[in-house]
């Protein structure tokens, strides 16, 4: 409400010579920014109550006991720490969210150049063929990999005994299934970089090409000192968000592992959710998820600064 | 500048247009050929999981021949889903849970987004910024305190607890979008509307809504998208049959049987897919565009 006087001044400040005038205009501005408000409400009600308060209650939740009933102050996360399961928990989710990022804007970056090279209506259809892995809900195509998988009817071993190879148990053993869970994700997330970096890679001037081809540049040089520098924002922020939303992957692992062999290929999600809704520990649950806060926050701080940064440089 | 440019080409143009018009030949037929490769590598689950719905379950068992191939393809698993209850009932779950979230969520959005884009108030960046922060905060890091608040609502094990929640995926995003959208619009529009007397609710339905329709498509593929198949919360909230949406119902109780019925499993997996693989062939230029627009700019 207080904003209505500030707005005033800007509206009365050409010295309006009937003071009626910047009295209704004042009324006019202070209705106005209450329809504003209200219109925010829905909002603001829904970020607070179920997003920024169920936050908040996480970490009241980390610090007490089993039962719910005693303040335990750090004691889950000390408690975390210790136990090697967790700590590969830790390591799990490092691998996972680091390599898989790495493979999925490497593989879009690719994707992305080879799509750049086909004009007109064709790009659309081929475009359309490489989402589809994207589009089709997770938790579904994850279970046709898993089928895919299967120790006794994969087909993927059928196709090795074809050839003449060995069997692979593809979820059997600790690295197998690591790697298996990083190329479905790959597989899953690679569409979404791709046509990321297309529409990057259609707003580089095309006279910069042009310009470099006329001194003979190579088709590298082109790559290293145009197009790169060209996308740096851009890689840079579909990187960040999606190392993000990697690291709080749930579906892949949940659905194709459950964290075996050995609760090996546990991400922070998967084990949160084995912890506080299977075995029923809400407060080490809460902890859990918890250690995924810090990670989030400073690769959210950094999206931040870059989307701020650059709705700046849209507006003005 | 021009007449410049224009003297210097002029001479050496023929022979240089020739020898790009060939590498470019060649850059197209070696991006087709990629292409294609990794297209067939990009769709071998989407295909399996096609093929296998077409398989019977003794066909399965047999395992004679290629897996890859459906040698006596039939239509049953889709016949037996149709009639099944079970399945039915997840099916029609899914439906309302998403028209509803979809629904809740662009009206949430486009009153924000036109508010803060429009009307500005003191605070308004700092929603705006807020907004686009908790949409970087993923469900895994808040289902379990929302587990106590979902509970002590009463709501567990009820699928309206999805349309509760399914909106805080979808809508800061989605208001992230509009926002972006509303604010192309040019302020000389809606300020000619204001002195005619449009009134507010006005200038949001006749000039607004029908100028950022691309955004408004974009949104509502996103929040379809959310709707129809996110899976942690259902997993986590909705424990019996009756009350599951699709992706958990399929996850979670068609594979209790045995190992065969996975022609049933991918025959749903298959309806399930159905709907944003339609929806997305018609509507996908929209939505790739709503999410590139920050990407062509800058």
């Amino acid at each position: 409400m207080a904003d209505s006087s500030t707005m005033v001044i800007g509206a009365g400040s050409a010295k309006a010579p009937a003071s009626r005038r910047v009295g209704s205009l004042k009324k006019l501005a202070r209705r106005r920014s209450t329809t504003a408000l209200l219109l925010c409400a829905p909002l603001i009600v829904l970020i607070v109550g179920l997003k920024v308060y169920p936050t908040f209650y996480a970490i009241f939740l980390s610090m007490l006991d089993r039962k719910m009933e005693n303040f335990v102050g750090l004691n889950n996360f000390v408690y975390l720490l210790n136990r090697p399961s967790f700590q590969l928990v830790i390591f799990q989710s490092c691998l996972f969210a680091i390599t898989a990022v790495v493979m999925k804007a490497t593989l879009g970056f690719i994707l992305a150049h080879l799509m750049h090279n086909i004009r007109g209506k064709n790009q659309r259809i081929w475009r359309g063929l490489l989402l589809v892995p994207w589009v089709i809900p997770l938790s579904l195509s994850t279970l046709s990999w898993w089928w895919l998988f299967d120790p006794s009817y994969s087909a993927f071993n059928w196709t090795l005994n074809w050839f003449g190879f060995e069997s692979i148990p593809f979820l059997g053993t600790t690295w197998n299934a690591r790697i298996a869970v990083i190329v479905v994700n790959t597989w899953f997330g690679a569409p979404f970089f791709m046509i990321m970096y297309l529409a990057a890679l259609k707003s580089v001037p095309e006279q910069l090409y042009e310009a470099a081809a006329i001194d003979g540049a190579s088709a590298w040089q082109k790559l290293i000192f145009i197009t790169l520098p060209m996308m740096r924002n851009i890689i840079l922020i579909t990187v960040l968000y999606s190392l993000i939303v990697t690291f709080a992957d749930f579906d892949i692992v949940r659905i194709l592992t459950n964290g075996g062999p050995q609760d090996s290929t546990h991400l922070f999600a998967t084990y949160a959710f084995n912890v506080g809704i299977e075995s029923g520990n809400i407060p080490r649950g809460a902890s859990v998820s918890l250690f995924m806060f810090p990670i989030l926050a400073t690769l959210a701080f950094f999206v931040l600064r870059d989307v701020l940064k650059r709705s700046k440089e849209i507006s003005t | 500048m021009t007449s410049v440019t224009a003297t210097a080409d002029a001479v050496p143009r023929k022979a240089k247009v020739g020898s790009l018009e060939r590498q470019n030949r060649w850059a197209l037929r070696g991006s087709f050929a990629a292409l294609s490769v990794f297209v067939v590598i990009f769709l071998v689950p989407p295909f399996y999981m096609i093929m296998t719905s077409l398989k019977s379950s003794a066909e399965i068992s047999a395992q004679k021949g290629s897996p890859w191939i459906a040698q006596n393809p039939t239509l049953d698993n889709f016949a037996y889903l149709v009639t099944n209850e079970q399945f039915q009932r997840y099916f029609l779950n899914s439906v309302w849970v998403t028209a509803l979230v979809v629904l809740l969520s662009m009206t949430i959005a486009i009153l924000a987004a036109f508010s803060l884009s429009r009307m500005g108030f003191k605070g308004s960046h700092v929603i705006s910024t807020g907004v686009f922060l908790t949409y970087l905060v993923p469900p895994s890091l808040l289902f379990i305190p929302l587990f106590q608040v979902v509970g002590s609502l009463g709501l567990i094990n009820n699928t309206w607890v999805l349309v509760l929640l399914f909106p805080t995926l979808a809508v800061p995003f989605c208001t992230w979008i509009m926002i972006g959208y509303f604010s192309s619009i040019p302020k000389e529009l809606d300020e000619a509307a204001l002195i005619d007397g449009a009134s507010y609710p006005q200038i949001l339905l006749k000039i607004f809504i029908p100028v950022a329709l691309p955004g408004i498509i974009a949104a509502t593929i996103f929040a379809f998208t959310v709707g129809w198949g996110a899976f942690l919360y259902p997993l986590a909230y909705l424990y019996s049959a009756d009350q599951a949406v699709l992706t958990v119902g399929i996850v979670r109780e068609l594979i209790r049987g045995d190992v065969f019925a996975w022609g049933t499993i991918m025959a749903a997996c298959v309806m399930g897919a159905a709907p944003p693989i339609i929806i997305y062939t018609f509507l996908m230029d929209y939505y790739v565009a709503g999410l590139t627009a920050g990407a062509t700019k800058g």
